[in-house]
């Protein structure tokens, strides 16, 4: 008998150590002051946004922002600023922008471009794309890439499709059917460039930059670069530069130049042997960085360099000079303050752990370094 | 609300159990007829060197439980993943050293999936199981398959055997079962007696559910107010599933033959994770398994043998038809040929001596882009002894194993071989065979999966074991009386120690969300396991039993010092666990309450508030009322789970059904 009361009373207290539930409270914001991040007198940048991607099926995609007028960096502000949003900001964000006083999430796997109010974070609406992928903007409107469009054609492996949204109603205007698997978008002039990946399509990858007339919204043509295509961006010189993947075997990633040929018409001028997973372009310069992995070390090899646009010419193999290369795991983001060309790196380390956010100067020397939500990836610049 | 109830409602539960005690003892003792059922409960293995936790037959029907996953949750030392729902994938995870070390054996020969090394227990339905048991470590005995040395720890689903008494002929059974999620469930099984030493069984079932259920998400804000709350059905859970088996057994001089012919095949929705502005998916999943197998054995007082055959076939078809993302039509087909022998040598009383050998050979194709179709040849022989002396048992094994695979269009890898050493001793330091202590040190490996290796684009053919060390020590306490108001008092407690090394993770490569395979990973497991059950008779006729049991699991990931999680408590491992049953029979009536309690996880390897996941605990009740109809003998049974209604994940984003009910009504002839 004094055994079992023994074990009963053992119990209770067993119980009474275990902690019971409590109301799930919406995930808060938290605010962290940056050492060393000196304002910029006069600067005409108030702070930036950084969308962490979030891990696939985490519902993790989460909005931070970092204010230069007070050194603040904030982790997750898009629950605490919309906290009667169900289920917050949703899954896997994949690019983010500003455009007059909105600020533009796009977040692929809840099929859905988000706006808010750029200075406030507040929700102003939603738009609903299936699979949406990058956002851009074009004399007030929104153009968005979704890797399915009409499934008319293969519904095996449908094409993928630009949207375009009116930034004041927040409706879909108008649709146009583009390559497999669409990516980044440029815009040059009254044209638009579509990067097309074709990364449903293994091992038959889409090859093609499709051009977009944005004056009658038509496919003017498309012009065939190279496979699996991702990033776009155009220079100061009116240029293109794409990036490709490669197939992650034989064929490396690499970096494409398009420029105007005789008859003013796009088309590759160059290919560099230049593995590149991201890039930002900052005055003449072009900085990528490239995580590759290699099957016979079983790691990745990282690189971080300079392109100059002018010349053409590679003027860096390694932008950051101060070591601090060796503690990024997995580079993911890359962004240049448009004033004092400080270099921002964010290091998605085992995607399924926060990252962290490095800030360097120009001359590559880390400044500062910050704590992130889960795969910190892309970043938008708020100005006055 | 809810929590609060709760607590009162097991604190009451103790009390009346503690008062129940004190009220026993002044009854007299009266000898009861009854004392056989009891024995039932009472009846535990005292020749065990291993710890064991074990449910059976009618404890087992008491428990609100469908599928085997749900049973298991009332052992300690072992948690459940459920993605929830009656098709929901629900899999084990023993003393935090992951799914893929624990061997799942049914009836004798362990059930196998070279493709990810998961055995879903929620496909195992309870109507034919008979006894489910848990061994840390492995089986105490000597006289096994190679492969049951193999595993860290093992379950054991015993199905039921066709038992005769004098004159019968034959059994038939057929149960019906209905509830929540438009849940229907017939079962049937006949039993027959061929001749005086061939017995046959065939049993079927078909399971059919929408999967539909109520969930809600609440949120507040700090301040208090409802920030958001929302109710919503679950949808594409559906299961459409079909099961047959049919056994036949003999019965030989100094032994036994039986075969067994099993077949399942389902079609379900997958419901997937439930994220911002996503509430519906389109994945649909077919299982196809079937196996034949087969046992020969003869035990004698010098020479025991016992031989296993078996062959199996897995197809799985896999679509993604959601419009909005990349459709996917994939099969998968797999192949299991597996032999066993094992033959124990018993010269003197006191020492027994074994050797086992198997051969396994697996094989599986799939309809992916650059597949290598690998097939694996697997060779296990194991050396075992035991001493068995008054006081004192001692057991040791050392399982060799060696794997060579073969791959289509690409070289082979290094063939593996690993050799897995284990201990076990008990000890009944008192006079009386009530108490004793036992202890165990087992090295063990798992092999990593076909999708480790072999799948494109992610696995990662250099990949070695994951490895495991397993130290634990324990006590037992058990005593089973036939007389008295106590009829049965069991009390274990062990303590463990586990490491696992060059755990295998996934590991990112590249950019956009590629992984690949990395033996990367050093896991501090630390915990105790405590049970404890006890069946009084108050008075004539009334039989309580109460069973409780509680874990605390520390395990830290002490892979590298510059990672934000080195030494955090690894994902999906509660701290505190634990469960508690209570059960009372009277005539023909029997109630039974049981209340399953997980405490704070956190759901990615950070222990931060971000990934912070609530406790959850659920109280499930059910009445069951036993009677004749002439010859027939009637069981109904009212369930009610989640009695409470508690909203709760136990996977993040993977919501668990609300209150639900389950009538099953069962005739036996």
């Amino acid at each position: 008998m004094k055994r079992l009361n023994l074990l009963i009373s053992t119990l209770i207290i067993v119980v009474a150590t275990m902690a019971c539930r409590e109301d799930d409270i919406v995930v808060p914001a938290e605010y962290e002051i940056i050492e060393n991040a000196t304002p910029l007198p006069g600067s005409k940048i108030l702070g930036f946004y950084l969308v962490n991607e979030g891990n696939m099926g985490s519902n993790k995609c989460t909005l931070d922002y970092f204010d230069y007028t007070t050194s603040t960096y904030i982790r997750n502000l898009y629950a605490d600023r919309n906290p009667n949003v169900v289920k917050e900001l949703g899954d896997v964000g994949n690019d983010i922008g500003i455009y007059g006083s909105k600020l533009y999430v796009v977040v692929n796997c809840s099929h859905k471009v988000e706006i808010l109010n750029a200075r406030t974070g507040r929700r102003l609406g939603k738009v609903d794309i299936n699979n949406c992928r990058y956002v851009t903007f074009h004399k007030g409107r929104a153009y968005v890439s979704s890797y399915v469009g009409p499934v008319a054609v293969d519904p095996k492996s449908p094409l993928g499709e630009v949207c375009e949204i009116d930034t004041t109603t927040f409706e879909i205007t108008r649709r146009i059917t583009v390559g497999y698997q669409p990516e980044e978008m440029a815009i040059i002039g009254d044209k638009m460039y579509v990067a097309n990946s074709g990364g449903y399509r293994v091992p038959n990858y889409d090859d093609r930059v499709s051009v977009i007339d944005m004056n009658t919204f038509t496919l003017n043509r498309q012009i065939q670069v190279g496979i699996n295509l991702h990033h776009i961006a155009s220079d100061a010189q009116g240029r293109l530069w794409v990036s490709s993947r490669g197939n992650y075997e034989q064929e490396g990633s690499c970096l494409y130049l398009l420029q105007p040929d005789t008859n003013g018409e796009m088309a590759v001028a160059r290919k560099f042997d230049i593995a590149c997973s991201e890039m930002a372009i900052h005055e003449n310069r072009l900085y990528y960085y490239a995580t590759q992995w290699n099957n016979y070390t079983a790691r990745n090899e990282i690189t971080y360099g300079i392109i100059d646009t002018a010349t053409l010419s590679q003027v860096s193999k390694n932008f950051i000079t101060d070591g601090t290369e060796q503690s990024i795991a997995i580079p993911y983001g890359i962004a240049i303050h448009p004033e004092s060309g400080e270099i921002l790196v964010t290091d998605a380390r085992n995607y399924v752990s926060s990252g962290t956010l490095y800030c360097f100067s120009p001359e590559g020397r880390m400044k500062w370094q910050v704590r992130t939500g889960d795969i910190p990836a892309h970043i938008a610049f708020l100005h006055k | 609300m809810s929590y609060a109830k709760h607590s009162v409602i097991l604190f009451l539960i103790l009390i009346v159990s503690t008062l129940g005690m004190r009220a026993g003892e002044d009854e007299v003792r009266r000898d009861s007829i009854v004392l056989d059922e009891v024995a039932v409960v009472a009846r535990f293995p005292h020749n065990e060197v291993i710890p064991v936790q074990r449910l059976s037959g009618e404890q087992l029907e008491r428990l609100n439980s469908h599928t085997v996953a749900d049973a298991l949750r009332y052992f300690s030392g072992l948690q459940v993943k459920d993605y929830g729902g009656v098709g929901g994938i629900k899999t084990i995870n023993v003393r935090s050293m992951g799914t893929n070390h624990v061997g799942v054996v049914y009836d004798g020969v362990q059930l196998g999936n070279a493709q990810n090394g998961q055995i879903d227990l929620g496909q195992f339905s309870l109507d034919n199981v008979e006894e489910i048991s848990l061994y840390n470590g492995q089986k105490s005995d000597i006289l096994q398959p190679a492969k049951d040395f193999g595993s860290a720890a093992s379950v054991y689903l015993r199905t039921r055997s066709p038992r005769f008494e004098k004159g019968e002929r034959f059994h038939a059974r057929a149960t019906v079962k209905a509830g929540s999620s438009d849940l229907f469930n017939p079962s049937a099984l006949f039993e027959a007696k061929l001749s005086s030493k061939l017995r046959a069984a065939i049993g079927g079932e078909w399971l059919t559910s929408s999967g539909k259920y109520k969930f809600r998400y609440r949120r507040v804000t700090p301040a208090g107010d409802v920030a958001y709350d929302t109710t919503a059905t679950r949808q594409n859970g559906d299961i459409n599933a079909f099961r047959v088996e049919a056994n036949i057994f003999g019965d030989i001089k100094d032994g036994e033959w039986s075969a067994k012919v099993y077949h399942y095949e389902s079609e379900r929705g997958i419901p997937g994770a439930i994220v911002n502005n996503v509430w519906r998916r389109g994945e649909r999943l077919w299982d196809n398994n079937t196996f034949v197998q087969s046992a020969f054995s003869i035990i004698r007082e010098k020479f025991s043998t016992l031989n296993n055959l078996k062959y199996s076939f897995y197809h799985t078809h896999y679509v993604n038809n959601d419009e909005r993302v990349q459709r996917v039509d994939n099969t998968y087909r797999q192949h299991e040929a597996y032999f066993s022998t094992s033959n124990m040598w018993h010269p003197l009383r006191w020492l027994k001596l074994s050797a086992s050998y198997d051969f396994q050979w697996n094989s599986m194709n799939a309809d992916l882009y650059n597949f290598v179709r690998p097939e694996r040849a697997t060779n296990m022989l194991a050396i075992a002894g035991s001493l068995n002396f008054n006081r004192v048992k001692f057991q040791a094994s050392g399982l060799l194993t060696h794997i060579h695979d073969r791959l289509h269009n690409q070289q082979s890898p290094d063939d593996k071989r690993v050799f897995t050493p284990a201990a076990f001793v008990s000890v009944y330091p008192l006079h009386s065979r009530e108490f004793s202590i036992r202890g165990f040190v087992k090295r063990s490996f798992r092999m990593p999966t076909f999708n480790d290796l072999y799948y494109t684009d992610m696995g990662n053919a250099q990949l070695s074991p994951e490895r495991v060390s397993q130290y634990d020590l324990g006590v037992l306490f058990d005593r089973a009386s036939r007389f008295g108001t106590i009829r049965a008092l069991r009390f274990q407690a062990d303590v463990y120690y586990n490491k696992v090394h060059d755990k295998i993770v996934a590991y990112p490569k590249g950019q956009q969300f590629r992984w690949t395979m990395l033996n990367l990973g050093l896991v501090d497991i630390r915990g105790v396991d405590i049970s404890a059950l006890t069946s009084v008779n108050p008075i004539d006729e009334l039989t309580l039993t109460f069973r409780a049991q509680y874990t605390f699991q520390r395990a830290i990931d002490i892979t590298n010092p510059s990672d934000r999680y080195y030494r955090d408590q690894i994902p999906y491992i509660p701290r505190h666990s634990g469960s508690a049953v209570a059960n009372a029979e009277w005539r023909g009536w029997g109630v039974n309450y049981s209340f399953i309690y997980v405490g704070e996880r956190y759901n990615q390897q950070e222990n931060i508030l971000y990934n912070y996941t609530q406790p959850w605990y659920t109280s499930d009740l059910s009445l069951l009322r036993s009677f004749r109809i002439g010859n027939v003998r009637t069981r109904a049974q009212i369930e009610i789970n989640n009695l409470f209604s508690q909203d709760y994940d136990v996977i993040l984003n993977y919501p668990m059904p609300k209150r639900n009910y389950r009538f099953t009504l069962t005739f036996e002839l």
